[in-house]
C-alpha cells in the first residue's frame, strides 16, 4: 500500500501534464508555477486532482511553502502516512 | 529595485493591443443613461443588455421622490462609519424591512455587496476555520476568504458530490466549516443545486453562507432567492445580497437566524471602518424593496424577456452557457478571445451593449458576452438584441474572412 516517494512524484509529473502547456521537461525539481507560467486557477484545479487521485486533504494556504514537484511529493507521502 | 508597476507590463499589453481596434472593453463610458434599457454610449444610442437591473427600478418614479426626499432631509453623505456617526434611522429602518422580508431575525446592512461577502466571510472566519468555495466562486468571495485568514479549499463548480469527498477527507479540528455558495453564478447564469448542498448537512458539519447577488428579487414565488425557490431557507445559515442589481441601487445586506449575528457588528472590520451607504441609496433601497415584495409580475416579465432571449440566440445558432432552463443572465459563448472581443464591438456599433468576459475571471476560461434581461424589455428590444448578435456575426467573418 506503501507507494514511494519516486511513485508519488510520477503520479503528480502525470497529473501536472496537462498544464504543462510550453512541453518543460517535468521532474521533482520542477517549480510548479515558477516554471510553468500555471496561472491560479489552473493550481486550484491541479490541488484538486491531487486531493482527488490520493484521497487526500490539502488546503490551498499550505500551498504557500510548496514550490517543487518533489515538495508536493513529501507533502502528499505525509499525508498518506496520516491517514494509513 | 523594480518599478512596482512593472508587474503589469503584460497586462497593459493585453489591453493596448485590444483598444487599438476596438472600443475599451473596461473603459466604456456610458455618456447618458435614458432608461433601464437606453443609454448612449460613444455617440449612440444603444439598448443595455448587460446591465444586471432584472427587474429595471432605476428609473421608478416613486423610487427617485424617495431618494429626493432622503437627500434633503438627511444630506448628501454620512460621513461616517456605521459604529461611529454613520448609522441613520434609515439604516435601521431598512434593516428591519429586510429582515421581516426575507423571514429572518437579523439584518446587517453594508456599503456594498463586495463589502457585505469580505465583512460576512472575514467576520465569520479565522485561521482556525476552513472554508470551502466553488472553484467558479465571485472575486469578493475568494478575498473575502484571504482576508479572513482561515484555511481554504475550493470543490467542483456546482458539484454537491465533489463537497462531499472534500468535507469527508477534512478534520475541522478546533476549528468550524463553512461553504460559500451562489445562488447564480454570474457568469454562465447557472443556478447552485442548493437541495443537494444543503442535504449534505445531515451527514457532515458545516455552516452554509449562500450569496444571493444575482437572484435576489429574481427567484422565488416572494423574490427572496434561489433559497425560497429551493425550499431550503432553513438550512441557509447565513444569505448575502447586493442593492446594485434587482434594487437599482448600490449597497448590500446579510441576514441570519443566528442568536449570535449581531455580534458581527463589532468584529466585522469592512463593515465598521468604512463610510455608511449614503441616505440616498438607503431610501431608493427600501422603495425598491417595496417593489419586489408587490409587484411579482416583474418577475415573470423578466423570466419570459430572458427565455424570449435565449431561445431566439439558440435558433440562430449561438453556443449558450446555459441552455436546459432559463436564467435572467444569457451568456454566449465565443470561439475565443479575440472572437468575442471584435464580436463585442460589432454589438456596440450595432447599438447593443453586453457585457465581455474574459479569462481569467470566467469559468473554464471562456470567452463570453454575458447579457442580462430586465423587466423593463420590451419584446422589441430583445428581438433587436437577437436580430444585431447575427448582424454582428455576418460583419465580424466578413472580416475577418
Amino acid at each position: 500500500m506503501s507507494a514511494t516517494h519516486e511513485d508519488i512524484e510520477a503520479t503528480i509529473v502525470r497529473l501536472l501534464e496537462p498544464y504543462n502547456k510550453d512541453g518543460v521537461p517535468l521532474a521533482g525539481d520542477t517549480r510548479i508555477s515558477a516554471d510553468l507560467n500555471i496561472d491560479s486557477a489552473d493550481v486550484l484545479n491541479f490541488v484538486m486532482e491531487v486531493e482527488d487521485e490520493f484521497d487526500i486533504d490539502i488546503s490551498v494556504n499550505e500551498l504557500a511553502d510548496i514550490h517543487t514537484v518533489a515538495d508536493l511529493a513529501n507533502l502528499v507521502a505525509e499525508r498518506l502516512e496520516a491517514s494509513a | 529595485m523594480a518599478d512596482l508597476l512593472d508587474k503589469y507590463r503584460d497586462l497593459k499589453e493585453r489591453h493596448d493591443a485590444v483598444t487599438q481596434r476596438f472600443a475599451d472593453p473596461v473603459g466604456l463610458v456610458n455618456d447618458r443613461i435614458l432608461s433601464p434599457t437606453r443609454g448612449i454610449i460613444n455617440g449612440r444610442e444603444v439598448i443595455l443588455a448587460g446591465t444586471n437591473n432584472y427587474l429595471g427600478v432605476t428609473f421608478e418614479p416613486a423610487c427617485i421622490e424617495a431618494g429626493k426626499e432622503a437627500l434633503e432631509e438627511y444630506g448628501t453623505g454620512t460621513t461616517g462609519s456605521r459604529i461611529a456617526n454613520g448609522t441613520y434611522g434609515l439604516h435601521t429602518l431598512l434593516e428591519r424591512e429586510f429582515a421581516r422580508f426575507m423571514g429572518r431575525a437579523h439584518c446587517i446592512v453594508f456599503s456594498t455587496g463586495f463589502q457585505a461577502n469580505l465583512s460576512m466571510i472575514a467576520g465569520l472566519c479565522g485561521p482556525e476555520d476552513t472554508i470551502f468555495i466553488d472553484i467558479d466562486s465571485h472575486a469578493s468571495i475568494y478575498d473575502g476568504v484571504k482576508l479572513s485568514q482561515a484555511r481554504f479549499k475550493t470543490f467542483r463548480h456546482n458539484d454537491p458530490d465533489h463537497l462531499a469527498r472534500q468535507l469527508a477527507r477534512h478534520d475541522p479540528g478546533k476549528g468550524g466549516r463553512l461553504v460559500i455558495l451562489e445562488g447564480i453564478y454570474s457568469m454562465l447564469g447557472d443556478f447552485a443545486p442548493l437541495r443537494d448542498f444543503v442535504a449534505l448537512k445531515q451527514e457532515y458539519e458545516f455552516q452554509i453562507l449562500l450569496d444571493e447577488a444575482h437572484s435576489f428579487g429574481v427567484l422565488g414565488e416572494r423574490g427572496r432567492g434561489l433559497a425560497e425557490r429551493a425550499g431550503v431557507e432553513d438550512g441557509v445559515d447565513f444569505i448575502v445580497g447586493t442593492f446594485s442589481k434587482s434594487l437599482g441601487g448600490i449597497g448590500g445586506y446579510a441576514v441570519s437566524d443566528h442568536p449570535m449575528f449581531e455580534v458581527l457588528r463589532y468584529a466585522a472590520r469592512p463593515y465598521m471602518f468604512t463610510a455608511s451607504p449614503s441616505p440616498v441609496s438607503i431610501a431608493t433601497t427600501l422603495c425598491a424593496l417595496d417593489i419586489i415584495e408587490n409587484e411579482p409580475q416583474r418577475r415573470e416579465r423578466l423570466m419570459k424577456n430572458a427565455e424570449r432571449l435565449q431561445r431566439g440566440l439558440m435558433e440562430k445558432g449561438f453556443q449558450l452557457g446555459l441552455t436546459n432552463y432559463v436564467s435572467p443572465v444569457v451568456a454566449v459563448i465565443c470561439p475565443s478571445e479575440e472572437a468575442a472581443v471584435a464580436m463585442w464591438d460589432a454589438l456596440l456599433k450595432n447599438g447593443v451593449y453586453v457585457n465581455l468576459a474574459l479569462p481569467p475571471g470566467t469559468p473554464n476560461k471562456l470567452s463570453l458576452l454575458r447579457c442580462s434581461a430586465s423587466a423593463a424589455h420590451t419584446e422589441e428590444e430583445i428581438d433587436q438584441v437577437i436580430a444585431a448578435f447575427d448582424r454582428a456575426r455576418e460583419q465580424v467573418a466578413s472580416l475577418a474572412g
